[in-house]
């Protein structure tokens, strides 16, 4: 299929990035969400992004005023009536979602793709609610978008084939890869990556060694770029915190039970980088 | 604020000042470079470029976005001269 028109749903962090990438990739793309204040702000930030992306990268071929240009940034989902694929990244929240993709599934023309940009949500009970599941599929992608080469893909129970193909054709596109995997909670990467972090955790609860320690033995024995707790303060100990019980929940199974220490930590306000105190204190 | 009366080493003492509440309790010499310091990544290269565009009325233009038109007070000096004076 050829992929022209790309939507976007939702202009966080992670749609930001996605419409990003996406015009970087010659698509014609359409940023959507719910008020003109966050639509400004995505197209500020874009703006930044691109000039630093031109900034890192000398002799770059990037036209920046032209890349801008291919976004459209708007509040009226009728801009999707003519999309070939569309790009969901709005909240990790399964109400939000629901409603997001029943507008979708009304809106978007009968050959779209629609992908599900979560680290959480089944794409499977997604694709349920829609009259195209075998249209569904979950796109993974991690931040900064414009900086990671590979997406985690995540097939639904219906996801067909020629799905899979196209949210490849769409990747290819952006440069960057997709590696398919099964849709079960958590996927690859959230279920092996809270784990660790959890553990991580317990082993400063248990005073078997220190933060920094922890970070070390990872970083200087494994090669890892960053430790488990400096990771956990990145993405916010909250969000942590709500993952590890979602995949607790999901599979009954006691190993995924939070450390006490990071529900202690979460409740006394300790996010985190974000709000600048978490196992290491950011200025 | 206008360009008329603006000479380089006003350009230089004001880029100094602004960088100067980055760097504390350092004496940054017009031809050192910032990133090889190890205090600021490259993100403060953008922190740079908005600062420039505001302070001296300028527009940054896709062209000048080169890590080496940052690296120094000399080098913002001469882009913002190439503009202004």
């Amino acid at each position: 299929m050829a992929i022209k028109k790309v939507g976007v749903i939702g202009a966080g962090v992670m749609g930001i990035g996605v419409g990003q990438s996406l015009a970087q990739g010659g698509y014609e793309v359409v940023l959507i969400d719910i008020n003109d204040q966050i639509l400004e702000h995505a197209e500020r930030e874009i703006r930044s992004n691109l000039r630093l992306f031109k900034m890192l990268n000398k002799g770059v071929e990037l036209d920046i005023a032209a890349t801008l240009g291919r976004i459209t940034f708007a509040t009226d989902y009728e801009h999707l009536s003519d999309a070939d694929f569309v790009v969901e990244n709005v909240v990790e929240n399964w109400e939000i979602k629901k409603a997001v993709h029943l507008k979708l599934d009304a809106i978007c023309p009968a050959h779209t793709v629609v992908a599900v940009n979560t680290s959480a949500i089944s794409i499977t009970r997604v694709g349920s609610l829609t009259k195209r599941p075998s249209q569904i599929v979950g796109m993974h992608f991690m931040n900064p978008v414009p900086m990671k080469p590979t997406v985690e893909v995540i097939r639904g129970y219906h996801t067909s084939d020629a799905t899979i193909a196209t949210a490849k054709e769409l990747l290819a596109g952006m440069g960057k890869k997709g590696v398919v995997v099964q849709d079960m909670p958590g996927f690859v990467s959230n279920r092996v990556l809270m784990l660790t972090v959890n553990e991580a955790v317990f082993l400063v609860q248990d005073q078997v060694a220190s933060a920094e320690e922890v970070d070390t033995i990872f970083k200087e024995c494994f090669g890892h770029k960053m430790g488990p707790l400096e990771t956990a303060d990145l993405i916010g100990l909250d969000t942590i915190l709500y993952s590890i019980e979602v995949l607790y929940e999901s599979y009954n199974d006691s190993k995924y039970r939070p450390c006490p220490l990071l529900k202690k930590m979460v409740d006394a306000g300790l996010h985190g980088r974000k709000n600048g105190k978490g196992f290491y204190t950011y200025e | 604020m206008t360009t008329d009366s603006l000479t380089v080493d006003d350009i230089k003492a004001r880029t100094r000042a602004f960088i100067g509440k980055f760097f504390k309790n350092i004496e940054l010499q017009d031809d050192e470079d910032i990133f090889a310091l190890g205090f600021v990544n490259s993100l403060f290269a953008m922190q740079l470029v908005m600062f420039i565009e505001k302070e001296f009325g300028i527009a940054v233009e896709d062209q000048d976005l080169n890590i080496d038109n940052f690296r120094t007070i000399n080098a913002m000096a001469d882009l913002v001269k190439g503009k202004v004076l």
